[in-house]
C-alpha cells in the first residue's frame, strides 16, 4: 500500500492525513520503507470508527469492582469534588494526563465517576487512535473510549453525554519524571473549540501521581521526528522510561507495571465559557486562565505530598 | 456479602425509630454517608426513594435505594434500584423500659463481578463494618440525646404547670 492509499484510508476514518508525493515511477521504495508502509498501513487500517453504542454499561459496572481493587489497593487513590460535575447532561471534563501508556489517572476517573453517577450514565473518553488499534486493549471501547477526533468528540457531546478529554495527550502523557508537577497542554487548544461549539461547561480535573510510576526520562520528540512516526502514526513522542519489568522501556507500546504511587485527583467547578469570558471569547485567553487555573491546582496538591510514591 | 452492627439505646423505641427513618437525620450519623437525598414521593415510608453514596476506599459507591418494607417502630429495609447492588435493613427491640436494641444490617455486592467482585466485597467488608458500628454509635449518642431533651422539656413543662 503506498502512502496515497494510507491518506485514504485515514480520511475514510475521519482522520485527515498529510499526503505526500508518490514515489518517483521507476524508483522501487526500499526494503525498510516497504517494510514501514505496511505497518502504518496495518495501523490505519485497524482504527475503529467511532460507535457511541458500543459502550456498554453492564460490562462496565461488572468490572468497577476490578477498577476499584485497583484504585484503593494499588493506587490508594482519591478523588474529590466529583459533586462540582453537573448531575445530568454533556460536559466536557478536561484533564491533565500522566503515567505513561498505563494512565492511572483514567483508571481511577472512570472508577470515581462510574461509581458516583452510575454506568448508566453515558460517559466516553477520547484517546489516541493507536490506542484503539491494539487487540488487547479492544475492552477498552465497552468503557466508553472513542478514538480521538472532533468528529467523535462533537458526537459525544451532542448525545448529551459526558466526555473526557486529555489535551496534553501523547505529548504531556510521556513527560520527564521531574516535569510531574506540571500541567502542559502543548498549546492545543481544541478543547476549548469543543466546549464553545458544543455549547457545554467546561469541567477541569487535575490529577497527580502518575508521574511516579515510573522514571520517564523524556519524550523523544527528536527520535520520533527521525524516525517520522508523526507522518505514519499520528505520534509525536517516541518515550523512553525505566520501568518494571522491561527496565529501559523504549516507545512503552507494551504498557508497563506501574509503581503503587498514590494518585489524587481533584475535579474543579465547572466553566460556563460564555458565561465567563463573553459571547465571543477569545480562545487564546481561555487556554491561559484554564491552565493557569489547573496548575495553581496541581501545585496545591504537590504541597500535600510528601515523598514520592508515598504520597 | 453481609455485614451488621448492634447497638443498646436508652431511649424508647419510638424516639429511636424517628431519627432513623428521618431522611434529614441520615447525614448525621449515618457514618462513610456522603449523599442522601430524597429522590420521590413520599419522603418516607414505603416506596420512597432516595439517593445515596457511600465512600469506601477511592470511591464513593451507592445508587438510588427504595424503601421495600416498612413496619414501624420496628423495621424498615431497603433495596437498590440502580448502582451497587445492597439491602439494608434497621431493626428496632424493646429490650425493657425506655430501652431499645437496635441493630444495622448491610448485604451488598456486584452482580457478576467474578473472581474479582467476590474479592473485593471482602476487601471492602472491614471499611463497611466499620461504618456500620460507627453509625450505631451515632445513633444511640443522637436518641439519647433527644430523649434526655424530651424528658428536659416535660419536667419544665410541669414544674410550670404546677
Amino acid at each position: 500500500m503506498t502512502q496515497i492509499d494510507v491518506a485514504q484510508a485515514s480520511r475514510r476514518n475521519g482522520h485527515v492525513v498529510e499526503e505526500k508525493a508518490p514515489t518517483e515511477p521507476g524508483r522501487r521504495p526500499s526494503l525498510l520503507r516497504s517494510a514501514l508502509d505496511r505497518v502504518a498501513a496495518a495501523a490505519v487500517r485497524r482504527i475503529p470508527k467511532a460507535d457511541l453504542d458500543e459502550r456498554d454499561p453492564d460490562f462496565i459496572r461488572e468490572r468497577l469492582p476490578l477498577l476499584w481493587l485497583a484504585a484503593t489497593i494499588w493506587y490508594r487513590a482519591e478523588v474529590r469534588g466529583l459533586g462540582n460535575i453537573p448531575d445530568d447532561g454533556a460536559v466536557l471534563l478536561v484533564g491533565n494526563h500522566s503515567g505513561g501508556n498505563m494512565t492511572p489517572d483514567t483508571l481511577v476517573f472512570t472508577l470515581a465517576f462510574n461509581a458516583y453517577f452510575g454506568a448508566e450514565r453515558a460517559f466516553y473518553q477520547l484517546a489516541h487512535n493507536l490506542v484503539l488499534s491494539m487487540p488487547w486493549l479492544a475492552d477498552l471501547r465497552r468503557f466508553g473510549t472513542v478514538a480521538a477526533s472532533p468528529e467523535n468528540a462533537h458526537k459525544a457531546l451532542e448525545a448529551g453525554a459526558a466526555l473526557l478529554v486529555y489535551p496534553g495527550g501523547d505529548y504531556e502523557v510521556h513527560r520527564p519524571s521531574w516535569k510531574a508537577n506540571r500541567v502542559d497542554f502543548g498549546g492545543r487548544k481544541g478543547f476549548i473549540r469543543q466546549a464553545l461549539e458544543n455549547d457545554v461547561p467546561l469541567v477541569p480535573v487535575v490529577s497527580i501521581g502518575g508521574q511516579e510510576t515510573a522514571l520517564f526520562l523524556t519524550r523523544g520528540e527528536g527520535l520520533a521526528r527521525l524516525l517520522r512516526l508523526d507522518r505514519m502514526f499520528r505520534l509525536k513522542v517516541l518515550p523512553i522510561s525505566l520501568s518494571l519489568p522491561w527496565g529501559v522501556n523504549v516507545g512503552d507500546m507494551l504498557g508497563h507495571l506501574p509503581l503503587p504511587a498514590k494518585i489524587t485527583i481533584e475535579v474543579m467547578p465547572a466553566i460556563n465559557l460564555r458565561e465567563e469570558f463573553g459571547e465571543d471569547p477569545d480562545v487564546d485567553e481561555i487556554y491561559d486562565r484554564i491552565t493557569r487555573a489547573m496548575q495553581d491546582t496541581l501545585d496545591a496538591l504537590a504541597a500535600e505530598r510528601r515523598l514520592p510514591v508515598l504520597g | 456479602m453481609r455485614v451488621s452492627a448492634s447497638t443498646r439505646i436508652k431511649a424508647p423505641i419510638e424516639t429511636v425509630w424517628e431519627i432513623a427513618t428521618d431522611p434529614t437525620a441520615a447525614l448525621t450519623f449515618m457514618s462513610g454517608v456522603t449523599r442522601w437525598e430524597l429522590a420521590s414521593e413520599p419522603d418516607r415510608g414505603l416506596g420512597a426513594r432516595y439517593r445515596m453514596l457511600m465512600r469506601i476506599g477511592s470511591a464513593e459507591v451507592g445508587g438510588l435505594i427504595e424503601i421495600v418494607e416498612w413496619r414501624p417502630p420496628y423495621d424498615f429495609a431497603w433495596h437498590s434500584v440502580t448502582g451497587l447492588d445492597q439491602r439494608g435493613r434497621f431493626r428496632l427491640r424493646t429490650e425493657s423500659e425506655g430501652r431499645t436494641k437496635a441493630e444495622f444490617r448491610l448485604a451488598y455486592g456486584v452482580a457478576g463481578s467474578g473472581l474479582s467482585g467476590w474479592i473485593a466485597e471482602r476487601v471492602a467488608a472491614p471499611g463497611m463494618r466499620s461504618h456500620l458500628e460507627r453509625s450505631m454509635r451515632q445513633l444511640r449518642r443522637l436518641a439519647e440525646q433527644e430523649h434526655q431533651r424530651s424528658r428536659t422539656a416535660a419536667r419544665q413543662s410541669e414544674s410550670l404547670s404546677a
